[in-house]
């Protein structure tokens, strides 16, 4: 090769045959299977993102709870119980949706995918109205550590709970405008599973409310 | 997600599409480097303002009085403004240098082309993280403009300083706020690269191109990744506590009973070890972070121009794994000094030893490579060559540092500074020089100029070693570091002429930095045009003309029949077979 810094090139390579540079159809990384992989993969990464930071949390939960005598447990509103009962129904219907596109039961599909989306939003609120009863009975961020967690986690939750929304909502409008091909079922997918970890996160969080106040 | 690849079937058009909201990874990756390269300059220049400080610490210096009217009165650098000056050297070199360039560059531009994808898995996400970057340096830059400054907690923002608003100092009200937040803002952009990563690397690999068949490079940029992913997510959570603690009255880091500029605090109950922690698990991935891509970048080059193999691949495999994996059990060690158990202090410390063990195998397999090998002694080669020496001289200081009896001593001294610097500050950037020397005939299509990469090269490396290793013999000394004037006492007055030495080493080297800067723009329009593959290397983007394509590989789909770095087989024509060369041509696998 002229110009090239070694020179230790004997003849120019031979054209490729069975190797080199084959047309279309590789081995899979080409068209919807890679799409819809990497989308996985993306998902499955976010999530060892968010557990990561939510375990951090934990840990500075834990380790606050032990380290002095200021702790005073927040009381649960009551209202949050409603909320994860809201939060698991929707998962649940975000599944029988999901069966139902399997199955092509359209109709069903869009009942039950619209009726899992505003459940969502309904938790949020929820969450909100679960504020304003610590506001009302005087426990703010800075009340007392407990309370700040409370705050600091719902809050943290809900964002993530906003994110999966936003993905909600998209897949509802495509499906309702009739624009839910195959292409797109990687993102019923996707979004449904993100839902399902952050209900899953919930139960956690709720479980840590309970047992650790 | 986004659509992946569906851009990739025609070109861009139009200015903004192109250069400015670019979906293409070669594109993003130059901005990246960029803003690094911006970035370093910054850092640099607080670097020497604060070298001119250490020896001349009651100095007048007029235009000092003019940026700084408060912080530099009549002239003179008060120990406030220093602290801000090494506090923003630390965050934007270790930030926004070294975990920008090596991975979200180079990586970025580079990623795709060697495993024979046509872009990243999710380009609007790619896009998106670099101007979440781009803003994250904004919200830095600011710093520096708003009233008190930027914030004098070091880059590791220890509570209670940082967490207690401005009764702690200058910078510390809207200046401490701005870092954290710039940092979280970082922090969401490097997990939108991680996510980017890992897919492309996971699932967007050509035919043939098994995962031991990966360029080392692809495998540093992988495990840095995936330390990206799980360090910054809890760099982000300890970054919403300390906002909280500053601006919502909570206690997490903040204990009861602090007297500070004549007022109890109300904060009561919180702990600055918690911080501590929380921040060491993110900032010992984050070192890692700094350097694997160096790793790969070197193994890389030496093979290339030793024209061989990288001795022991599977080994260098593990390796990286293996350091990933540790990295993330080490943290305790930037923290022996903060009242821990000897039990715990020793359990960190056998890991960190632990560690070693995999960065010794890559720096004898380096050696290996190079043995019997014919060498090219190019400007990337001597980089490269230049990285193994001062890994292992960084590398070195770290074995003393991981024992807690000797880090009683060393710790906030310069040894420490000495250490860090000599491994993320030199060998890393090193790192950054080799792969521009390598990679820019393909970035470019033009080749850079050697005769002024040599001269830069031989100065910055007797610059470098003549700045930061007089800073172990200063660490041994007991110079604590963080100190803003050495003057005041008897036993560091007399180390002022190690100082002096090494102020003088920095401007110099400092100086010589202009040959790069010449060479790199000046080659980008004249340097001699570059052929596909100038180096006679193996991987894959050297198959692609110089600049690439759009699309990377112009709509084919390369099939991979060899590994990476089949240099010198035996029986071969020549004296390298290239990734995509028939399966027929002798080979070793």
């Amino acid at each position: 090769m002229p110009s090239s810094i070694t020179s230790d090139i004997v003849k120019p390579p031979a054209p490729p045959r069975g190797g080199g540079f084959g047309g279309g159809g590789g081995g899979g990384s080409e068209g919807w299977g890679a799409s819809r992989r990497a989308s996985m993969t993306g998902l499955m990464v976010l999530l060892a993102a968010t557990t990561m930071a939510f375990a951090a949390f934990t840990s500075a939960f834990v380790v606050r709870r032990g380290i002095s005598n200021d702790w005073v447990a927040t009381p649960l509103p009551r209202i949050v119980w409603a909320n994860t009962a809201v939060l698991l129904v929707s998962s649940l219907l975000l599944e029988l949706a999901r069966r139902s596109l399997k199955s092509g039961r359209r109709t069903a599909f869009n009942r039950y995918w619209t009726a899992a989306t505003l459940l969502g939003a309904l938790f949020l609120l929820g969450q909100a109205v679960a504020w304003r009863e610590l506001y009302a009975a005087g426990i703010f961020v800075a009340t007392n550590p407990s309370s700040s967690f409370f705050y600091l986690l719902t809050a943290a939750h809900g964002l993530h709970i906003l994110g999966g929304l936003t993905a909600l909502v998209y897949v509802d409008v495509q499906a309702l405008r009739l624009r839910l091909g195959p292409g797109k079922r990687t993102a019923v997918d996707v979004s449904a599973m993100f839902w399902h970890f952050v209900d899953g996160l919930w139960l956690f969080l709720m479980a840590l409310f309970l047992v650790w106040g | 997600m986004s659509e992946p690849l569906a851009h990739a079937h025609h070109p861009p058009q139009g200015f903004i599409r192109k250069y400015v909201f670019s979906l293409d990874h070669k594109v993003i990756g130059i901005q990246y480097y960029f803003l690094a390269l911006f970035s370093v300059l910054v850092g640099m220049s607080l670097s020497l303002l604060m070298r001119y400080h250490m020896v001349h610490p009651d100095a007048k210096v007029a235009w000092f009085a003019k940026l700084w009217p408060t912080a530099a009165q009549g002239g003179i650098m008060t120990p406030e403004l220093y602290l801000s000056l090494m506090t923003m050297h630390g965050t934007i070199m270790v930030f926004f240098v070294l975990t920008t360039a090596p991975q979200s560059g180079f990586g970025n531009y580079f990623l795709p082309i060697q495993i024979g994808a046509e872009d990243m898995a999710f380009p609007v996400l790619n896009m998106l993280s670099f101007w979440t970057t781009f803003v994250a340096l904004v919200v830095m830059v600011a710093a520096f403009f708003v009233q008190g400054g930027p914030p004098l907690s070091g880059w590791t923002g220890y509570p209670p300083l940082s967490a207690i608003g401005p009764l702690a100092g200058p910078g510390e009200g809207l200046g401490q706020t701005l870092w954290i937040v710039s940092i979280a803002i970082f922090c969401g952009a490097s997990l939108m690269g991680a996510i980017n990563f890992i897919a492309t690397l996971i699932d967007l690999r050509c035919q043939g191109m098994s995962l031991m068949r990966l360029p080392l490079t692809c495998w540093t940029w992988f495990v840095t990744a995936i330390l990206g992913l799980l360090g910054f997510a809890v760099l982000l959570a300890a970054g919403v506590l300390l906002i909280l603690d500053r601006s919502a009255g909570t206690s997490f880091f903040v204990p009861g009973g602090l007297l500070v500029s004549d007022q109890i605090l109300n904060h009561k109950g919180g702990s600055p070890l918690l911080w501590q922690h929380l921040f060491w698990f993110f900032g010992h991935p984050e070192v890692y972070i700094a350097i694997l891509p160096g790793m790969g970048v070197t193994s890389q080059i030496l093979s290339t121009f030793a024209r061989k193999a990288v001795f022991g691949y599977r080994a260098m495999v593990y390796a990286i794994l293996s350091i990933g994996f540790l990295g993330f059990m080490v943290w305790g060690h930037h923290m022996f000094m903060s009242g821990m158990s000897p039990y715990s202090a020793m359990a960190f410390s056998v890991l960190t030893m632990a560690i070693g063990v995999p960065s010794a195998i890559k720096t004898f397999n380096w050696i290996g490579t190079l043995w019997g090998g014919k060498i090219h002694f190019t400007t990337a080669m001597m980089f490269a060559l230049g990285f193994v020496s001062l890994f292992v001289t960084g590398g070195l200081s770290g074995i003393f540092l991981g024992q807690p009896a000797l880090d009683l001593y060393f710790h906030d001294t310069y040894f420490v500074v000495g250490h860090f610097h000599m491994i993320m500050g030199v060998a890393a950037i090193f790192g950054m020089f080799a792969g521009t020397f390598y990679w820019f005939p393909k970035m470019y299509g033009r080749m850079m100029n050697e005769t002024l990469g040599k001269i830069h090269f031989y100065v910055t490396f007797v610059g470098v070693y003549c700045i930061f290793t007089p800073m172990h013999y200063l660490g041994i000394a007991g110079n604590p570091r963080r100190y803003s004037d050495f003057t005041n006492f008897d036993f560091l007055g007399k180390l002022l002429p190690v100082h002096n030495f090494m102020t003088q080493a920095a401007y110099g080297t400092a100086a010589i930095q202009i040959l790069f800067f010449i060479n790199l723009f000046w080659s980008m329009k004249y340097g001699k045009k570059a052929p596909m593959n100038p180096w006679n290397a193996t991987t894959l983007e050297w198959t692609i003309p110089s600049p690439p394509p759009f699309d990377n590989f112009g709509g084919q789909h390369p099939v991979v029949n060899h590994g990476p770095y089949e240099y010198s087989v035996p029986g071969a024509a020549r004296d390298f077979i290239m990734q995509t060369d028939p399966v027929d041509v002798a080979h070793v696998e």
